[in-house]
C-alpha cells in the first residue's frame, strides 16, 4: 500500500504581528511550523502503515526552506519526502492543482496511492478546500473531518471511517482510492524514534520544480491560474468612539463593579429586565 | 482648500489585482444569487436563514433574484421548508428531491449542486461554513473550476457588479477582500452567527423549480452505515446564548476560568475563552470564541483579560454590548468594546459576580 500525506509549512500565526503605524504584516522573524492539523494526518498514515504495512510519502509545496517540514515528517517515521518548489507557484490561492499533479507524478514513480491524507485545514488559510480540491481533480472518494479509520481491507479495496457531521457523527464505508482529511484530536501524534530522527537528518529529499512534477500548463497553477484575487489587505478600522471608560478613582473592585453595572444598564435598559427574568426562572 | 474633508483615494492595488476585469462571454449570462439551504435530519440549519438575509441584500443591490437551493430525500417533507425559505426572503426555490439525497454525502450533493449551477447559471452561490457546507463548497467549486472564499465576515457588491468577499487572513491578524474575477459563479461560505437573522415575513411566497438528478444509488460509492447524534447538545448553545462571559490570558491561570464561569452562571449565560486558552490546553476548542471558534451575537458580551486580536474581534462584533476588562489601556479590545475597565480581570470578575448576584437575588425575594 502506498499512502501520500500532504503537509504544509505555515507561519506560527500566534506570533504574527502587525506594524502599528503602517498596518503591514511584520513577517520577519516569525517562526514556521508544520501546520498543526497536518500532524494528525501524518499520524493516521503512520498508524495504518504500522498495522497493514505501507510506504508513506510526504508531499509539501513551498519555498526551499519548506524542506525542514519534510525532515520533521521523516523524523516521525515517514519513508519519503517530496518538496515541490517553484517561483511559478507564488501567489497561488489554493494548492490543490499543484498537489494533484505532484501526486500523479508520485504515483507514476512509486505506485498510485491508495490513500491520500491531508489535515482538516491550514492555520494560515483556514479554507479547508485543498483536500476536497485534490479529491475532485484526482477522482478520489472524498471523506472529510475523519475522526477514526475503523476498518481497512486493502485486498477488497474498502475502507470504513467515522466522520464528524453536523450534530453528530457519520459511520461511512467507501472504496479505495480515497482522500481523507483528518480531524484535530483524532490521535496523539507520536514522538520520532531516535533512528528515524537520525535518518531524517541525512535523508535525500526529492526537490521538484513544476516541470519535474509534470505540470506543463502553467496557466492552471500559480498566479495566473487562481480564480480568486486578493484586492486589499487591511486592518479593520477602530469604531468611531473608543470604549467608554468606567473609572472610580481610588475605588475598590466592588465600587468599580457597581459602577460598571450602572453603565451597562444605562446602555441597554432592557437588559436589566432580561437578567431578572432569567434569574427568576433559573435560581 | 483643505484636503482634510476629502475621502482619501484607496491605495492602488498591486499586480494582478489591478488587472482589468473582462468576464468571458459565456459567463455574462450568469445571473441571480443563490443560497444553499442546509437541510438535514428534518431541519434547516439556522446559518442558511442568516444567509438568505444576506443574499437578499446582495440580490437587491444587483437587481437580481434570490433563490434557495433545497436538496433532500422526500418531496412531501420538503414542502413546508420551501415555505420557510421564501418567508426568509427567497423569490424562488430550486428543489431536488431524491432518495439518494437522504443523508449528506459529498458525491450526490456535489452532483446535484453542479447540475443546478450549470443549468440555471447563478452569479453568486453562498453556503454556510458548517462541516457540511465546507465539504460541499470545496468540491463544487473545484468541479466548476471557479473561485471560493471561505469564512467571510462581510459580503458586498462593488461598482462592477462583482462580489467583494472579506475574510480574516494571516491567522486573523488582518482582513482581506477577495474577488473572483473571470469565473462564475462567485462562491463564498459564511460561518454561523456572522450575519444577523433576518425577519421572517409570514405568507411571503415564491416559485418552485424542481430539478431531476440523474444518479442511481449503485453509482454512489460511499455508503452511510450509521448516524450517531451528539449526546451533549448543550455544547453548541454558546453561539446562540444571550449573555456570554469569556476569559483570555489576562486570567493568568486555568483555575481562574472558574471566575468566568461563576459570572456566567449568575447572569444565566454561557462562557468561553480566546484562542490562546485552547492552545495552552486550559479549555476545549468548542468553547473558543473567534474566527476559528464560535461566532457569537449575544445581547451582552463581557471579555475578561482578552486583548482583542482581529481573529477574536470578528467573532464577537455582532454583540449588542461589549464590555472589556483589561489591564492594558492600549489593548485593541478597547477599539471595539463599548464599555471598558482598565483593571485586573481576576479582581473585577468576583466583585462583578457578587454585585450582580445581590441585585438579581434581592429582586427575586421582593418579587
Amino acid at each position: 500500500m502506498h499512502i501520500v500525506v500532504c503537509i504544509k509549512q505555515v507561519p506560527d500565526s500566534a506570533q504574527i504581528r502587525v506594524h502599528p503605524v503602517t498596518n503591514t504584516i511584520m513577517r520577519q522573524g516569525v517562526p514556521t511550523i508544520v501546520n498543526p492539523y497536518d500532524l494528525f494526518a501524518l499520524e493516521a498514515a503512520l498508524r495504518l502503515r504500522d498495522q497493514f504495512g505501507a510506504t508513506v510519502t510526504v508531499l509539501t509545496m513551498g519555498p526551499p526552506m519548506a524542506e525542514d517540514t519534510l525532515r520533521k515528517a521523516l523524523g516521525f517515521g515517514a519513508d519519503r519526502g517530496v518538496l515541490l518548489t517553484d517561483r511559478a507557484f507564488a501567489g497561488s490561492d489554493t494548492l490543490a492543482t499543484s498537489y494533484s499533479q505532484a501526486i500523479l507524478r508520485i504515483g507514476a514513480l512509486w505506485g498510485a496511492p491508495e490513500i491520500v491524507f491531508t489535515g482538516k485545514q491550514t492555520i494560515d488559510g483556514d479554507t479547508a478546500q485543498v483536500g476536497p480540491g485534490i479529491a475532485r481533480r484526482l477522482g478520489l472518494n472524498q471523506v472529510t473531518y475523519v475522526a477514526a479509520i475503523t476498518d481497512l481491507d486493502t485486498v477488497a479495496g474498502t475502507i470504513a471511517l467515522t466522520r464528524r457531521a453536523e450534530g453528530g457523527v457519520q459511520e461511512l464505508a467507501t472504496r479505495l482510492p480515497v482522500l481523507v482529511t483528518m480531524l484535530e484530536g483524532s490521535n496523539d501524534v507520536r514522538r520520532g524514534s531516535l533512528p528515524d530522527v537520525l535518518r531524517a537528518a541525512r535523508a535525500e529529499i526529492q526537490v521538484w520544480s513544476a516541470a519535474d512534477a509534470g505540470i506543463a500548463d502553467m496557466t492552471k497553477t500559480g498566479l495566473r491560474g487562481s480564480p480568486t484575487v486578493v484586492k486589499r489587505v487591511f486592518a479593520p478600522p477602530a469604531r468611531a468612539e473608543k470604549a467608554e471608560r468606567v473609572e472610580v478613582p481610588g475605588g475598590s473592585p466592588n465600587e468599580l463593579a457597581e459602577a460598571l453595572i450602572g453603565r451597562i444598564y444605562a446602555h441597554k435598559p432592557a437588559l436589566e429586565a432580561d437578567l431578572l427574568r432569567t434569574a427568576a426562572i433559573g435560581y | 482648500m483643505s484636503d482634510a474633508g476629502k475621502p482619501t483615494a484607496p491605495p492602488r492595488p498591486a499586480g494582478r489585482a489591478a488587472m482589468k476585469k473582462e468576464l468571458p462571454d459565456h459567463f455574462k449570462a450568469y445571473r441571480h444569487v443563490w443560497v444553499f439551504v442546509e437541510y438535514e435530519h428534518g431541519a434547516i440549519h439556522p446559518v442558511s436563514l442568516e444567509l438568505l438575509g444576506e443574499g437578499r441584500k446582495l440580490a437587491d443591490k444587483l437587481g437580481a433574484e434570490l433563490a434557495g437551493v433545497l436538496l433532500g430525500e422526500d418531496r412531501a417533507a420538503l414542502l413546508p421548508e420551501i415555505a420557510t425559505v421564501c418567508e426568509y426572503g427567497a423569490d424562488l426555490v430550486y428543489l431536488v428531491a431524491q432518495p439518494i439525497l437522504a443523508h449528506y454525502r459529498n458525491e450526490p450533493f456535489t452532483r446535484a449542486m453542479t447540475d443546478l449551477v450549470n443549468t440555471y447559471k447563478p452569479e453568486i452561490v453562498l453556503l454556510g461554513a458548517t462541516v457540511l457546507g465546507r465539504d460541499l463548497a470545496g468540491s463544487v467549486a473545484t468541479t466548476l473550476q471557479t473561485g471560493l472564499t471561505a469564512d467571510c465576515t462581510e459580503l458586498a457588491i462593488d461598482d462592477e457588479r462583482s462580489l467583494a468577499a472579506t475574510r480574516p487572513t494571516f491567522g486573523g491578524s488582518l482582513l482581506c477582500t477577495i474577488h473572483t474575477l473571470n469565473y462564475r459563479p462567485q462562491m463564498a461560505t459564511v460561518r454561523p452567527r456572522v450575519m444577523p437573522m433576518p425577519p421572517r415575513v409570514p405568507g411571503r411566497t415564491g416559485r418552485v423549480i424542481e430539478h431531476p438528478l440523474d444518479l442511481r444509488e449503485e453509482d454512489v460509492v460511499t455508503k452511510v452505515l450509521r448516524f450517531l447524534p451528539d449526546r451533549d447538545s448543550t455544547k453548541s448553545q454558546l453561539a446562540y446564548a444571550d449573555i456570554v462571559v469569556a476569559g483570555g490570558l489576562g486570567l493568568r491561570s486555568p483555575e481562574n476560568l472558574q471566575l468566568v464561569r461563576n459570572l456566567a452562571d449568575v447572569l444565566g449565560g454561557d462562557w468561553g475563552g480566546s484562542r490562546p486558552l485552547v492552545q495552552k490546553g486550559w479549555m476545549s476548542s468548542d468553547r473558543q470564541i473567534g474566527q476559528t471558534g464560535k461566532t457569537i451575537r449575544p445581547k451582552l458580551y463581557i471579555a475578561a483579560g482578552i486583548s482583542g486580536a482581529i481573529q477574536h474581534r470578528v467573532g464577537v462584533e455582532g454583540a449588542d454590548l461589549i464590555v472589556a476588562i483589561n489591564t492594558d489601556p492600549h489593548a485593541p479590545i478597547f477599539d471595539f468594546a463599548h464599555i471598558g475597565i482598565i483593571a485586573d480581570a481576576t479582581e473585577i470578575l468576583p466583585a462583578l459576580t457578587e454585585a450582580f448576584r445581590k441585585r438579581l437575588t434581592v429582586n427575586r425575594l421582593a418579587g
